[in-house]
């Protein structure tokens, strides 16, 4: 569980517990229950009273999706059990409290990897279905949904289905955001890998357009890439980038001392973020000091370097509790996509971004390929931009309602997994198949067992 | 639900014709808010201030209620909160009173008191149980600076208010943690009809103001609001203040 949650004795004599994500926004009160079984599971829902529940994994939604103020909160890493790995066909079989970290270090040894990972290894497989997550290699193996073999699914009746790829409830659950049901176990397709090491290349971009055309060129080349961008350059510099591509390093690139183990799943930790950082700590000043460096301390160009797999998908798990350093105030995390053709609407958004000088230092481009078919799954094919900003920005609620409004008339969507503010007149424009999902939920849920504080807000 | 900023997309005022929660209301209404329940006693200006709003976008509701009545308030207040989560109230009634008259009739400072003392109390009660079994919300207290120290010119109205912001303060403590968040606002002198005969006050204020530092107050998550801010050095220095002294200032 997240330690974004907070016990406090409450007046009314009920044991309940203020619940934020992962940004620290708007905390909301709800009744934790945490099931170490199936039936204890089963049990929550049925029990969940009038304000209902909704699954939570390891709380890195950035938004209020996990919250449900008032009902309940079904904490689900209580059930982590990995029931059957095939280590020859390349499956596994595991609960949904299971996190992708436990999964690499089972899986790892035996020369499989997950078939999708985001930014953090501290999700779990539950909550990668429920928000339909996707990675670097989305341009090439499509979100987390397209590796799912088969999942069981707790439904507000209380029966337990095993729900298929191609089904609606397939469709409706990658991506739904935990409204509609409580997943129990799942069985994922493996990608196999040579080694525990990545072989990446770094190159710099000078601006926004030297980035693009630079991974339209040649992202196909590679399984994995990302863009990190320095949105606080300004002038001929905007949206200057350092691109981070690679691959799982085959065997033979390793130098013979590494081959002894070529396996070994290793990551370092150092202490959290402590609990009392001031406010105002990430300032237009120091994010852009920050940004400074890191763009100068990245390589021109350098092929082939060997990286940890911790190093290259999350080197912010290196940081417990990293979110902190945004202070007490929290942070809201922008991320939206606009589809390939409407370059001029990603540029627009950049630099109006840059241009109000947001103090952003984790900003990351990135190009979707084919979309998967959820119904309410956020990628489709086109340029992704995900961004933190501090939420005390002034005006930055404002800001953002016109962004929405570019990305919107541009066809593009923002991701609910990090979603904590969209105007809900948005939504059904940027979800064209939002009606279908409400439909299936009126009518597999007709009491809304299944209720967060992101379906409240957005009417989901 | 609030969104990230602590906006509400529902509100429920409490002395629907307050100039200082019309105001806060529109500009809530510009931002996220949908749902406005406009409570007060029935009148023709309570219908003009939701005809007004309406006319902005929301979708507004009238509701009777009278601060003087306490035991209705369970029972209209609840009908609200059965409609659907309410994000943020707003309890704004208040009497100024005349306090030249009312010291000369005990009857008429005892209103002012009933109103805005005994009155919040049980509003500000109901509404927050009811919070807090939605487990989330605002419920923003309009105090005054009257009440940070009761001065000869306005002592009944002072008091009054003293006793609410005690009140609110205490309430924001027990609903720590419940998700419940309780934000008190004290606006020194503000523009409005019932200052209109009044000389104006150092660092006079409009509504609008008020509404504006109401909206930061609620990204914040502020647990005090001084209107205008400067207020906050002010009153505390004047709080210091010898009695002797302080009864000698022009104020």
């Amino acid at each position: 569980m997240s330690a974004d949650t907070d016990s406090v004795p409450d007046v009314t004599g009920l044991d309940h517990t203020t619940v934020t994500g992962w940004g620290r926004t708007a905390p909301t009160a709800a009744r934790l229950i945490r099931p170490r079984t199936y039936e204890e599971a089963a049990a929550a829902v049925r029990d969940c009273g009038a304000r209902g529940g909704i699954p939570r994994g390891l709380g890195r939604a950035y938004g209020d999706a996990a919250q449900n103020a008032g009902g309940s909160v079904l904490d689900m890493t209580g059930l982590d059990r990995v029931h059957a790995i095939d280590a020859d066909g390349g499956t596994v079989l595991c609960d949904a409290g299971v996190s992708l970290h436990r999964l690499m270090e089972v899986l790892l040894p035996l020369g499989w990897f997950v078939p999708v990972t985001p930014g953090t290894r501290y999700v779990t497989v539950g909550g990668a279905i429920g928000a339909d997550i996707h990675g670097k290699n989305h341009h090439v193996s499509g979100s987390f949904s397209r590796h799912v073999l088969a999942f069981e699914l707790l439904t507000a009746d209380g029966e337990i289905r095993t729900v298929i790829p191609g089904t609606p409830l397939f469709d409706a659950t990658a991506g739904g955001m935990g409204l509609t049901g409580v997943i129990l176990t799942v069985t994922i397709r493996l990608q196999p890998v040579e080694t525990s090491l990545m072989s990446v290349d770094t190159e710099r971009a000078a601006n926004l357009d030297d980035l693009m055309a630079r991974l339209a060129a040649t992202d196909h080349r590679y399984r994995y890439s990302v863009a990190w961008i320095d949105l606080l350059a300004r002038g001929a510099s905007t949206g200057r980038a350092v691109l981070t591509r690679g691959d799982h390093a085959p065997l033979d690139a390793l130098p013979a001392r590494m081959r002894r183990d070529p396996l070994s799943f290793r990551t370092s930790r150092l202490p959290a973020a402590p609990c009392l950082l001031p406010e105002g700590l990430l300032t237009r000043t120091t994010v852009g000091l920050f940004n400074e460096l890191w763009y100068h301390k990245a390589p021109r160009a350098r092929a082939g370097q060997l990286q940890r797999i911790s190093a290259f998908f999350h080197p912010l798990d290196g940081v417990p509790h990293w979110n902190r350093v945004y202070g007490r105030g929290g942070f809201v995390q922008y991320q939206f996509v606009v589809g390939y053709g409407q370059e001029d609407a990603l540029r627009r958004i950049v630099r109006r971004i840059s241009e109000r000088r947001c103090p952003s230092f984790l900003a990351v481009l990135k190009r979707f390929g084919e979309s998967d078919p959820g119904w309410l799954s956020f990628p489709v094919p086109g340029w992704t931009l995900a961004l933190d900003i501090p939420a005390g920005l002034p005006g930055l609620g404002a800001f953002l309602d016109e962004l929405d409004e570019e990305v919107a008339t541009a066809g593009g969507r923002v991701y609910l997994a990090k979603d904590a503010r969209l105007r809900p007149e948005l939504l059904a424009a940027m979800y064209p198949r939002l009606d279908e999902f409400r439909e299936l939920r009126a009518e597999l849920d007709p009491h809304g067992v299944f209720t967060s504080d992101l379906s409240r807000r957005l009417g989901l | 639900m609030k969104d990230a900023f602590g906006l509400p997309q529902s509100l429920l005022v409490l002395g629907g014709t307050s100039e200082i929660a019309l105001a806060t209301a529109r500009r809530l209404i510009a931002r996220r808010t949908r749902t406005v329940w406009l409570a007060g006693r029935p009148s023709p200006a309570l219908e003009e201030a939701a005809g007004q709003l309406r006319g902005l976008g929301a979708d507004v509701h009238t509701v009777a209620f009278d601060a003087l009545d306490p035991t209705s308030h369970d029972a209209v207040l609840g009908k609200v909160f059965a409609e659907g989560d309410i994000d943020m109230v707003l309890l704004a009634f208040g009497l100024l009173g005349d306090q030249a008259r009312d010291e000369r009739n005990p009857e008429a400072a005892v209103r002012v008191a009933q109103t805005n003392y005994t009155g919040a109390v049980s509003a500000g009660l109901v509404c927050a149980r009811a919070l807090q079994s939605q487990g989330h919300g605002s419920l923003v207290v309009m105090s005054s600076v009257a009440g940070e120290r009761a001065r000869r010119a306005n002592f009944i109205y002072g008091s009054s208010k003293a006793g609410l912001d005690a009140f609110a303060q205490g309430l924001g403590d027990a609903l720590h943690g419940t998700g419940v968040h309780v934000m008190v606002v004290r606006p020194g002198f503000v523009r409005t009809r019932m200052t209109a005969d009044l000389p104006e006050a150092p660092l006079a204020t409009t509504p609008e103001a008020v509404a504006t530092a109401v909206e930061l107050g609620l990204r914040r998550r502020s647990e005090t609001v001084w209107v205008p801010g400067a207020l906050r050095v002010v009153m505390a220095a004047l709080r210091h203040l010898p009695r002797g002294v302080f009864r000698r200032l022009p104020i």
